[in-house]
């Protein structure tokens, strides 16, 4: 029941022994991995895969219209879950990320709060998973070695998008790397939650045998097809129920798809209380913490990135050092909430990468993306005239017509660019 | 794969017209250019037919382009080639020397730049200005597309009309019309919020010069859009170009992409291929149908034809009689009611961009069916045009619309819970709780399901509004829209036509489109128990059964819907009339006054202060009797000694415009006052003036300030104190400052009292979007520091860093001295804001005042931004006061949300201090946009709902209507006053 004092349900103890938590699906494999460490620290977890239009709806009917999308979307899957008769209303809870940033997704908790009171299911606990503390819940507590483990499943979770969207359009078996990674995801899920501790060096090696299984998958050669650039609000970039399966529409459109990893998001949220401390004189007593938690991100991305390159036949994301450099002169660092600089560097990263296309998505009415993504578009532009940027609003009204419409245009304009066009220039045409 | 296949043919299939050219060996064979009426796949049919004797048995190349020729290229297999690109293909080929083409077609507007490397842009989802919206707004006129422009090319000024959207433009186009703008200048400033909407939606910071093409079906034919694209753009006739060529450029586009690429067909086959194409209907976006069987129906009609009520013949009662007027936004409405309630006369007819003249007809008529046996004993008069009217005939009372409405709901149910109307343009609804209207809530400018919606569909598919609901009963499959605005629901119907759903599948679920609308974006209600017991639904678009249905549906429970529904406002007033008047004859002109009534409407701009309202001067009775619209305040109508209210918003005004700049010593600096500046001004002006720099502030904005910096922004659904923003700079420009400050501040000032203390992104970072987007600031030194506004150390170091770069012997020392002034003139400042509070609260209660805390943001009290409603707000006899200057005086609250922007804080805490008590009531100011208010306006209604206090809210934007606030700050006061408060 509400706690008095706090204002919310607290998870309890003797929860964390009864009670199922539904975690919202973002990144269908990471969360995979990290769901299964959690599942094996005694928590009871379930990956929530539905979709279908009902999930917005819902969200609709419980989440104040005007809301980002992600909100709807989330709060909507939750609900929905809950009326779908599979789970028992009193031995479910709910977990949702916090960051505790200046946007209005520090307060999604709190709409879904008030969107489980309005259903009727007050009584359901949220937990808040967040870095900066801002809940507490006896019944959950994140231990360092737990950490650890979940960083791992953000490094492999990385590592097997970049992979698969490597592969995917150059496949010659449709599916096939998907299937590998699918694979691949269960065994190091399965491995992780295996040994006690985490073993870093089998991690490594891990690397390398991905890497091989994946060079492994008969392809055509890897070249001739436009690269598109995928970055934006957090969600609706990464999750395809957010996005109306953006990846997929752009593989079949014989693109391929460059998403940066999620690697990045950690690193910045990092990064970002170092320069609290720089910026505004903040922060001073936790600094310490802060920086050997970045020095040892920082070590374990550089980790995955030379695996990737010392293989040779894929290519690596970007260093988040490197992407640090490219944003300097554009967009400050202190721009913070949402996505903040690092939608603007992200950008520019795959400017610098040579991914000429690329597609910023966002909630309709993002409060950040208005600076940091369309604000930036054209600094951006001025520095790489060849880059092709098209902003695409994802929301429950916008219609899939509307968005693959302008990154059709896009796609013409980037093969055009790549092919020296589609037209001969001696064509005669009427006056 | 280039082919030796001369003949070629380009389909170009747009969200309104399809049109096909056949080319061969360069000459134009064939073309034509015809409506489809959402029938891609049969108009497509059509116009090869039409083509086949130009193209006989012979191969031919073909593709197909267009937003709707998308859907069907890809289920039939045919090559397709995006429109843009398509248009960018002709004109670089046909006129080299072009450096821009714009493009207008029924849904889309593009702009393509030739200048420094090809850019092709689109319109974004949310903006209207476009070939449908010209369409929208000729019917809203009721005229045919053609007649507006010919109107246009006779204006003789021009309206601000929001160009963002439809919806938008129509809440501005409405009241215009209803206070007797002249049609002419109403139709040329449609035209010119179509340019302004191109422009800053899709230009975006880049200017529109050289040699342009203009292209697309509604630059051919409106000759006024084009004079307005000219004047706007400023470009003779050598550089503005309307090719013959310009409704066909995207099919010939497709024409020269299918020799290239195209694959060669014959007729036969490729009308094989477009036959054959089916789509398949995602069966997870289907609702059950509204009826399962024709006895369901029959029931369900049966049921609803008991809500009726007691008629008399006018031609045979004699006696007295009320008269009740509605003058809505689209429809005007009359009922004669006699002595024992029965329904004498009525008439519901669109508005026809005229009420007063409708009004006129119909009291003629009414006089003649009266003759001497029947005696109009009052009259009272509602709606959009109450003031229009009552000036205009004499009517003896005006009575606010949801006054009007729960009247006659609660004549038809007298233990009526909840009352919902879905009128032409608004919806509206009221909870009553002991007999008393216990909250009421509106729609916003942008969710626009309602009436008109409906019927615009229906129009847009070739059926009256009648036929078109009842397709929607029968449809076996209705298809799933969702619940958002117009312009979202086009591309909804789009995307379900290319799924292949029929005509009644769209209208029915349209209709529940609009009950999910009105249920959880206007009631935001949950489940249906929230509503009561006894629901009546009323208003016009409730005569349509479908929307009936869907309601009870939605939510499962039986309504009551009077035979008088489209009536009730009208019904109402006539039932308000025979209460609230006791002579015994009305004050209405007789007949004989009636038969040499005149009107005349006149465009005049109010000289009574430095707003210079645009005023519409209705004259009636060869100038006798005035009505002058469009004033903020009471001054343009000419009273000179009106009582002047306490008003915070003035007052902080005054306060920020009497800051003196200092004398010159280093520099000057401008700031701009817009977003934060408005908060912080009395801070940073005395820093700066400590430290020896002239003070230049940009001053309140304006219309005119807006448009200076329009051309920059590059987010057009920022909000407008966020876009108003680029103006202001342009303004400090031009007075060559030595620098401009306005700095970046994730952190506002912390008051102690909330989790956290935040600004928003936009106001925090919106410095970084300005240095992004406007070039013009490397012209002088654009200052936008991060500063931790907190700890007067880092500050000072901060701040050092940021100016002695620019003025180098500024020093520490004296940035710390100044910064210690500063804070002295901001705690100041912010000390009499809440005394000038305290003093308001008590003003008030000594002269019996209401008080009204009109809780926003510290920038929307610039005139510009909150558009003079606190002026009106005063004019209703309330004493304003801002949110910031009553906070104080009511404790911390907790909230059921994170807490974490110090603005934002202050809100709740009002809200409190209206709860604690009786005569303040809190209205909140909303900017359209406002992510964070999506959060706020919920936390700070359910506090005032928990404390029993009526939750009002207003969404203000570019352009406000000020006829829709002051009905819904009346319907407040008409609340207030059955409360008996």
């Amino acid at each position: 029941m509400v706690d008095q004092e706090k204002g919310y349900v607290v998870f309890t103890e003797e929860m964390k022994k009864t009670h199922t938590i539904l975690v919202p699906n973002m990144l269908p494999m990471h969360f995979k991995m990290i769901g299964k460490v959690m599942s094996r620290s005694g928590y009871k977890l379930e990956l929530l895969e539905t979709s279908g239009p009902q999930i917005a709806e819902t969200g609709l009917k419980y989440v104040h219209n005007d809301t980002c999308y992600p909100a709807i979307l989330v709060i909507g899957q939750f609900i929905d879950a809950l009326q779908s008769g599979k789970y028992d209303p009193d031995k479910v809870a709910l977990i949702l990320f916090q960051t505790g940033g200046g946007c209005r997704a520090s307060n999604y908790i709190h709409l879904l709060r008030k969107a489980l009171q309005k259903a009727g299911l007050g009584h359901v606990p949220v937990i808040s998973l967040s870095m900066a503390g801002l809940e507490k819940h006896p019944g959950f507590r994140l231990t360092l070695p737990l950490i650890m483990k979940m960083m791992y499943g953000v490094l492999y979770g990385d590592l097997l998008m970049t992979l698969v969207n490597q592969c995917k359009p150059y496949e010659l078996e449709k599916g096939s790397a998907q299937a590998l990674a699918d694979k691949w995801t269960d065994r190091l899920a399965e491995e992780m939650t295996a040994g006690g501790k985490a073993n870093y060096r089998q991690v490594k090696a891990n690397y390398r045998r991905i890497l091989d299984d994946f060079a492994a998958i008969p392809m055509e050669s890897r070249s001739g097809k436009v690269k598109v650039g995928i970055v934006g609000e957090i969600f609706v970039k990464y999750s395809p129920l957010g996005n109306n399966n953006l990846e997929q529409f752009l593989v079949d459109e014989g693109a391929e798809a460059v998403i940066p990893g999620l690697l990045d998001f950690c690193l910045y949220c990092v990064y970002n209380n170092l320069l609290d401390r720089k910026l505004y004189g903040m922060q001073k007593q936790v600094q310490f913490a802060y920086r050997i938690a970045y020095r040892y991100l920082v070590n374990k991305e550089r980790d995955m990135i030379e695996a990737i390159r010392d293989h040779g036949r894929f290519e690596p994301p970007t260093l988040f050092t490197h992407t640090v450099e490219l944003v300097q002169g554009t967009i400050s660092m202190g721009v913070k909430m949402g996505e903040g600089w690092l939608l603007t560097a992200e950008m520019l990263e795959l400017a610098d990468k040579g991914v000429g296309n690329i597609v910023c998505t966002q909630p309709f009415g993002c409060l950040p993306n208005h600076i940091c993504g369309k604000g930036m578009m054209k600094p951006i532009k001025e520095r790489n005239p060849n880059v092709n940027i098209v902003a695409i609003d994802y929301d429950a009204g916008a219609t899939r017509v509307n968005q693959e419409n302008r990154l059709k245009l896009m796609l013409a304009n980037a093969r055009q660019r790549e092919h020296g066009g589609a037209v001969r220039e001696n064509e005669e045409i009427p006056a | 794969m280039r082919n030796d296949c001369n003949l070629t043919v380009g389909i170009d299939i747009g969200s309104t017209t399809a049109k096909i050219v056949v080319v061969e060996n360069g000459t134009i064979l064939f073309e034509k250019y015809q409506r489809h009426f959402s029938q891609v796949r049969q108009k497509t049919l059509e116009l090869l037919d039409l083509a086949a004797p130009f193209v006989g048995d012979r191969p031919f190349t073909a593709a197909i382009s267009g937003s709707a020729g998308l859907g069907l290229a890809e289920s039939a297999g045919v090559s397709f080639v995006q429109e843009v690109f398509a248009t960018g293909e002709v004109v670089r080929r046909l006129e080299p020397d072009a450096s821009a083409v714009i493009e207008l077609g029924g849904e889309d507007a593009k702009i393509i730049f030739f200048d420094g490397g090809i850019d092709e842009r689109m319109n974004g989802s949310c903006a209207g200005g476009t070939g449908a919206f010209i369409d929208q707004m000729a019917t809203l006129l009721n005229i045919t597309a053609d007649e507006l422009d010919e109107l246009s090319l006779q204006s003789t000024r021009l309206y601000p009309i929001a160009s963002r959207c439809g919806v938008f433009a129509k809440t501005d186009i409405q009241p215009l019309l209803n206070q007797g703008a002249k049609h002419a200048d109403v139709a040329a400033s449609i035209y010119q919020a179509v340019v302004n909407q191109t422009i800053a939606g899709l230009a975006q910071g880049k200017r529109i010069s050289g040699k342009v093409l203009f292209l697309g079906g509604p630059l051919y034919y409106c000759k006024g859009l084009r004079r307005r694209f000219q004047e706007t753009l400023k470009l003779d006739d050598d550089h503005a170009v309307f090719p013959e060529y310009g409704r066909f450029a995207v099919a010939m586009g497709a024409a020269l992409y299918a020799r290239e690429a195209g694959e060669i067909y014959t007729l036969d086959r490729l009308r094989e291929k477009i036959m054959g194409s089916s789509a398949t209907r995602d069966a997870a976006n289907l609702l059950p149908p509204l009826f399962r069987s024709e006895e369901d129906y029959e029931k369900f009609r049966a049921r609803h034809a008991a809500a009726a009520v007691a008629e008399g013949d006018l031609a045979a009662y004699t006696g007295g009689a009320w008269l009740g007027i509605d003058c809505g936004s689209t429809t005007t409405k009359l009922a004669l009611l006699g002595e024992n309630r029965e329904l004498l006369y009525t008439y519901y007819s669109s508005n026809r961009g005229n009420p007063v003249e409708i009004v006129r007809e119909q009291l003629e008529k009414i006089y003649s069916l009266c003759g001497d046996r029947v005696v109009i004993r009052g009259s009272a008069v509602t709606g959009y045009g109450e003031e229009l009217i009552q000036a205009a005939f004499g009517v003896d009372k005006g009575v606010v619309e949801t006054i009007a409405h729960y009247t006659a709901a609660k004549y038809f149910c007298p233990e009526v819970d909840f009352v919902l109307d879905i009128g032409g343009q608004d919806i509206k609804c009221f909870k009553i709780k002991n007999g008393a209207i216990d909250s009421i809530m509106l729609n916003e400018a942008c969710s626009s399901g309602c009436g008109s919606f409906i019927e615009t569909f229906a129009r847009a598919m070739g059926y009256d509004v009648a036929a078109f609901a009842e397709k929607g009963l029968h449809a076996e499959a209705p298809v799933n829209l969702g619940s958002r605005c117009t312009v979202f629901m086009n591309s909804s119907v789009k995307q379900s036509q290319k799924d292949g759903a029929t005509v009644e599948d769209i209208s029915a679920g349209l209709s529940v489109s609009v009950v999910k609308n009105a249920v959880y974006k206007v009631i935001r209600a949950g489940s249906a128990d929230e509503l009561g017991e006894h629901v009546v639904v009323q208003g016009g678009t409730f005569y349509n059964d479908a929307v009936l249905r869907a309601f009870e549906m939605e939510l499962g429970k039986e309504v009551i819907r009077p035979a008088i529904a489209g009536l009730m406002g009208a019904y109402g007033a006539a039932l308000y009339a025979m209460e609230a008047v006791s002579a015994p004859r009305s004050g209405l002109i007789g007949p004989d006054e009636l038969a040499g009534f005149d009107h005349t409407a006149k465009a005049a701009v109010c000289q009574g202060c430095t707003n210079h309202c645009r005023l519409t001067v209705n004259s009636f009775g060869g100038g006798k009797k005035k009505y002058i619209s469009g004033n903020q305040c009471q001054k343009g109508l000419g009273l000179a000694n009106v009582e002047e209210l306490p008003n915070l918003y003035a007052w902080k005004r005054d306060a920020l415009m009497g800051l003196e700049a200092g004398a010159e010593v280093r520099g000057t600096i401008g700031l701009p006052l817009a977003l934060g500046m408005y908060e912080l001004l009395p801070l940073w002006h005395a820093f700066f003036t400590a430290l020896g720099f002239r003070v230049e502030v940009s001053g309140p904005g304006s219309r005119r300030i807006y448009e200076k910096g329009q051309f920059s922004i590059p987010s057009d659904t920022a909000c407008y104190p966020a876009k108003i923003m680029h103006g202001h700079m342009e303004v400090l420009l031009d007075k060559h400052v030595d620098a401009i400050f306005y700095p970046c501040l994730t952190y506002n000032v912390d008051e102690k009292e909330s989790d956290n203390h935040y600004n928003c992104p936009v106001v925090a970072y919106y410095s970084e979007l300005l240095h992004g987007n406007m070039d013009d600031l490397e012209r002088t030194h654009f200052l936008y520091p991060f500063l931790n506004i907190n700890n007067r150390k880092e500050l000072t170091r901060e701040l050092t860093a940021c100016l002695s770069p620019v003025f180098h012997d500024v020093t520490k020392k004296e940035v710390r001295k100044a910064v210690d002034t500063a804070f002295d003139a901001y705690e100041r400042h912010m000390m009499a804001v809440g005394q000038q509070g305290e003093e308001a609260v008590a003003w008030a209660r000594a002269h019996g005042k209401r008080i009204m805390i009109l809780a926003g943001r510290p920038y929307h009290i610039d005139p510009e931004i909150g558009h003079g409603i606190d002026k009106l707000a005063a004019s209703l006899g309330f004493v304003v006061v801002s949110e910031d200057s009553v906070c104080h005086l009511a404790d911390p609250v907790p909230v059921h949300v994170l807490n974490q922007w110090t603005y934002h804080a202050r809100l709740y805490r009002a809200a409190r201090f209206a709860c604690e008590n009786p005569d303040v009531q809190l209205v909140q100011l909303v900017s359209f946009g406002c992510g964070v208010d999506a959060i706020t306006t919920d936390e700070v209604r359910r506090i005032l709902e928990d404390g029993g206090k009526l939750y009002t809210q207003i969404k203000i934007d570019e352009i406000t209507n000020l006829g829709a606030v002051k009905i819904r700050l009346r319907s407040l006061i008409g609340a207030l006053e059955e409360k008996g408060v």
